[in-house]
C-alpha cells in the first residue's frame, strides 16, 4: 500500500484529489513503458517532484486544470495531462510533459489522481470537449492500493498542508521553467545572514509569481 | 399646418437574457462560502478560502453589464480582468508589494488574489485623526501620542517609497487612493489584545490595479500622486503634513521622482481650475 493523501479544494469539494509522493524511484522506465502503451490503468498524472516548488504550486495548477475540464475548456485530452499542461508556462504539450512529466532520469515522483471518467470515446473530435463525470471508483484506497503495487520507491507519507509535497524541489531548476530570476523580485544586497528565513521567503516570492505566471498562461 | 408628428418615444432596450442573477458567482463559486467585502461599481468583491480550507483569499468578480451588448461585454470584461491580472503578475515579479494573483478565468469575469490582512491607509488615518482630536480634548499630550505619531510619519515613509518603486518600473497606479494602499498587519494575534492601539506598522501594500497603465511619463506619474493628495486632505486636516512625508521619501527614492514632483505643482493648478468651474 502507497500512503496516498486526499486533497479537497475549496470549491470543487466533489472532486477529491488523490496524491502521493515517491523518492528514489526503482521502475522508472517501467511506469514510461505503461504509459507510452497507453495502459489505462495508468491513468495518472505522473510529475517530476523536483519540479514542484509547494503544495500550492502543484494545487494551483490542480485547481485550473480541474476548472478547465469541468467547464468544458481544456486544451489536452485528458484531466491528467490537462494537470501537467497547466503547470508549465507555455503552450506546447510535448513541452509540458518534458519539463514537468516523469522523464528517463526522474528519481522522485509525485502521482496525482482525478475522481474523473468520460464515457464517451476517445475518438471525439479534436476540437470537440469531452464530458468528465465524477468516478465514485477512484478512492484513497483504490489508489493506495495501485500506486503500491506498480511504483517501486521509497513512498513518503504527506501531511495534512502537504509540504512534503514541496521537500525535493530543485529551486534552480524551477526558476529557470519558469524565466523568473533573483529572489521573485528585485532583492537589496544579500548579507552574510542569509538563513533559513530569507530562503522561506524567497521561495515564497518565487511561488507568488509563478501562480501568476500559471494563471496568465495562454490569455 | 399639419404638426409634425412627434418622434416616438424611446425605447430603453430590453435587458438581456443572462443565464443567471447579475450578482451571482458563475461556478464554482457558491454565495455560502463567499463574504462580502465591497460591491463597487464595476466589481463585487468576496472573502473566500481557495486551494486548501485555511488559504484565505479575495475574489474579485467582474459581472455582465445588461445594458452592454454581450459579446462587447464579455470581450471588454476579458480586457480589464487580463490588463489587472498582468500588471500585478509584472509588479510582483519586480518585487513590488502587491497581492499575488491565484487564478481567475477571463471568460467569466473573476479574479483570485492573495488576501492582504490588515487595514487599508484609510483607516489608519481615519483612526489616527479620530485619536488626535480625542487627545486635543482631554490635553493629552503624553509619549504615546509621539509615539504613534513617529510610526505615522514612518508609515508615510514606507507610501512614498513603494509608489516611487511602481513608477520606476514604469507604472502607474490609476487610481491611488488611501483605500487602494493596505497596510499588512502580520500577527493579528499579537497586537488584537492590548489597550492601546497598535502601532501601523507592516508592509505596504498597493491594491485594485483595475485602471492601471504602463507609462513613463512625468505626467500620468504626477496625476497618481495628485490623487493620493487629493484623498489625504478628504481625510482630515492634521492629515496634511503627513502627506508631505510621502512626498519627501517619494522625491528621495528615486532620481526620476524630481521631474515628477515638479509636474505635480502643474496638476495642482489644472486640478484647482477645474474645481473653480464647477
Ligand atoms: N487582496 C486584498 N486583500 C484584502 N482586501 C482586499 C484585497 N483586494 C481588495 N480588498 C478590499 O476590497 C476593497 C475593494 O477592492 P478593489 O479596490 O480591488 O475593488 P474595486 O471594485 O475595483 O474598488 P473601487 O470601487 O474602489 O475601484 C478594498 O478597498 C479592500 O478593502
Amino acid at each position: 500500500m502507497a500512503l496516498v493523501r486526499t486533497f479537497t479544494l475549496p470549491h470543487y469539494e466533489q472532486y477529491p484529489v488523490q496524491i502521493a509522493l515517491f523518492k528514489n524511484l526503482k521502475n522508472t522506465s517501467y511506469i514510461r513503458s505503461q504509459l507510452l502503451e497507453a495502459n489505462p490503468d495508468f491513468d495518472y498524472a505522473f510529475l517530476d517532484a523536483e519540479m514542484i516548488l509547494s503544495p500550492t504550486h502543484l494545487l494551483t495548477a490542480t485547481f485550473l486544470s480541474l476548472h478547465a475540464i469541468l467547464t468544458a475548456r481544456q486544451k489536452t485530452r485528458t484531466p491528467h495531462s490537462e494537470l501537467v499542461f497547466r503547470l508549465s508556462p507555455n503552450n506546447n504539450i510535448g513541452e509540458s510533459y518534458k519539463k514537468f512529466g516523469l522523464g528517463p532520469h526522474t528519481t522522485n515522483l509525485i502521482a496525482v489522481k482525478y475522481p474523473l471518467t468520460s464515457k464517451q470515446a476517445d475518438s471525439v473530435a479534436p476540437n470537440e470537449h469531452k464530458v468528465w463525470d465524477d468516478d465514485g471508483s477512484v478512492t484513497n484506497q483504490s489508489v493506495s492500493e495501485h500506486l503500491g503495487r506498480v511504483v517501486e520507491g521509497e513512498c513518503v507519507k504527506i501531511g495534512e498542508e502537504g509540504w512534503e509535497l514541496g521537500a525535493v524541489c530543485d529551486v534552480e531548476r524551477v526558476r529557470k521553467a519558469y524565466k523568473v530570476n533573483g529572489g521573485g523580485g528585485k532583492k537589496g544586497k544579500k548579507g552574510a545572514a542569509d538563513g533559513d528565513d530569507d530562503k522561506k521567503d524567497e521561495r515564497k516570492e518565487l511561488e507568488s509569481v509563478i501562480l501568476g505566471i500559471m494563471t496568465l498562461k495562454g490569455s | 399646418m399639419a404638426e409634425p408628428s412627434p418622434a416616438p418615444p424611446i425605447e430603453p432596450p430590453p435587458t438581456p437574457k443572462t443565464s443567471r442573477p447579475i450578482h451571482t458567482l458563475p461556478p464554482p463559486f457558491s454565495h455560502d462560502k463567499l463574504v462580502p467585502i465591497t460591491q463597487g461599481a464595476e466589481a463585487l468583491v468576496y472573502k473566500t478560502t481557495f486551494l486548501t480550507p485555511n488559504t484565505p483569499v479575495v475574489v474579485k468578480y467582474r459581472p455582465p453589464k445588461p445594458y452592454r451588448h454581450p459579446t462587447l461585454d464579455k470581450r471588454l470584461t476579458k480586457q480589464r480582468l487580463l490588463a489587472e491580472a498582468r500588471s500585478l503578475v509584472r509588479c510582483r515579479k519586480e518585487g513590488i508589494k502587491v497581492p499575488a494573483v491565484l487564478g481567475a478565468d477571463w471568460d467569466e469575469g473573476w479574479l483570485v488574489l492573495e488576501y492582504v490582512e490588515g487595514d487599508t491607509v484609510r483607516r489608519v488615518l481615519d483612526g489616527w485623526a479620530h485619536d488626535v482630536e480625542e487627545a486635543k480634548k482631554s490635553g493629552d499630550g503624553s509619549d504615546g501620542v509621539k509615539e504613534r505619531e513617529e510610526a505615522m510619519l514612518d508609515l508615510m515613509t514606507r507610501v512614498g517609497r513603494e509608489v516611487a518603486k511602481l513608477h520606476e518600473l514604469g507604472v502607474c497606479h490609476g487610481d491611488l487612493t488611501t483605500s487602494n494602499l493596505m497596510l499588512r498587519q502580520e500577527d493579528k494575534a499579537q497586537t488584537e489584545d492590548c489597550a492601546q492601539p497598535p502601532l501601523p506598522s507592516g508592509d505596504i501594500y498597493l491594491i485594485d490595479f483595475g485602471l492601471t497603465t504602463a507609462s513613463i511619463q512625468e505626467e500620468d506619474k504626477a496625476v497618481d500622486l495628485y490623487v493620493l493628495e487629493r484623498a489625504f486632505a478628504a481625510t482630515h486636516p492634521a492629515a496634511e503634513p503627513l502627506f508631505q512625508e510621502v512626498l519627501r521619501a517619494y522625491g528621495e527614492s528615486s532620481k526620476s521622482a524630481k521631474g515628477v514632483l515638479r509636474k505635480l505643482e502643474g496638476v495642482r493648478m489644472r486640478g484647482r481650475k477645474r474645481s473653480m468651474l464647477g
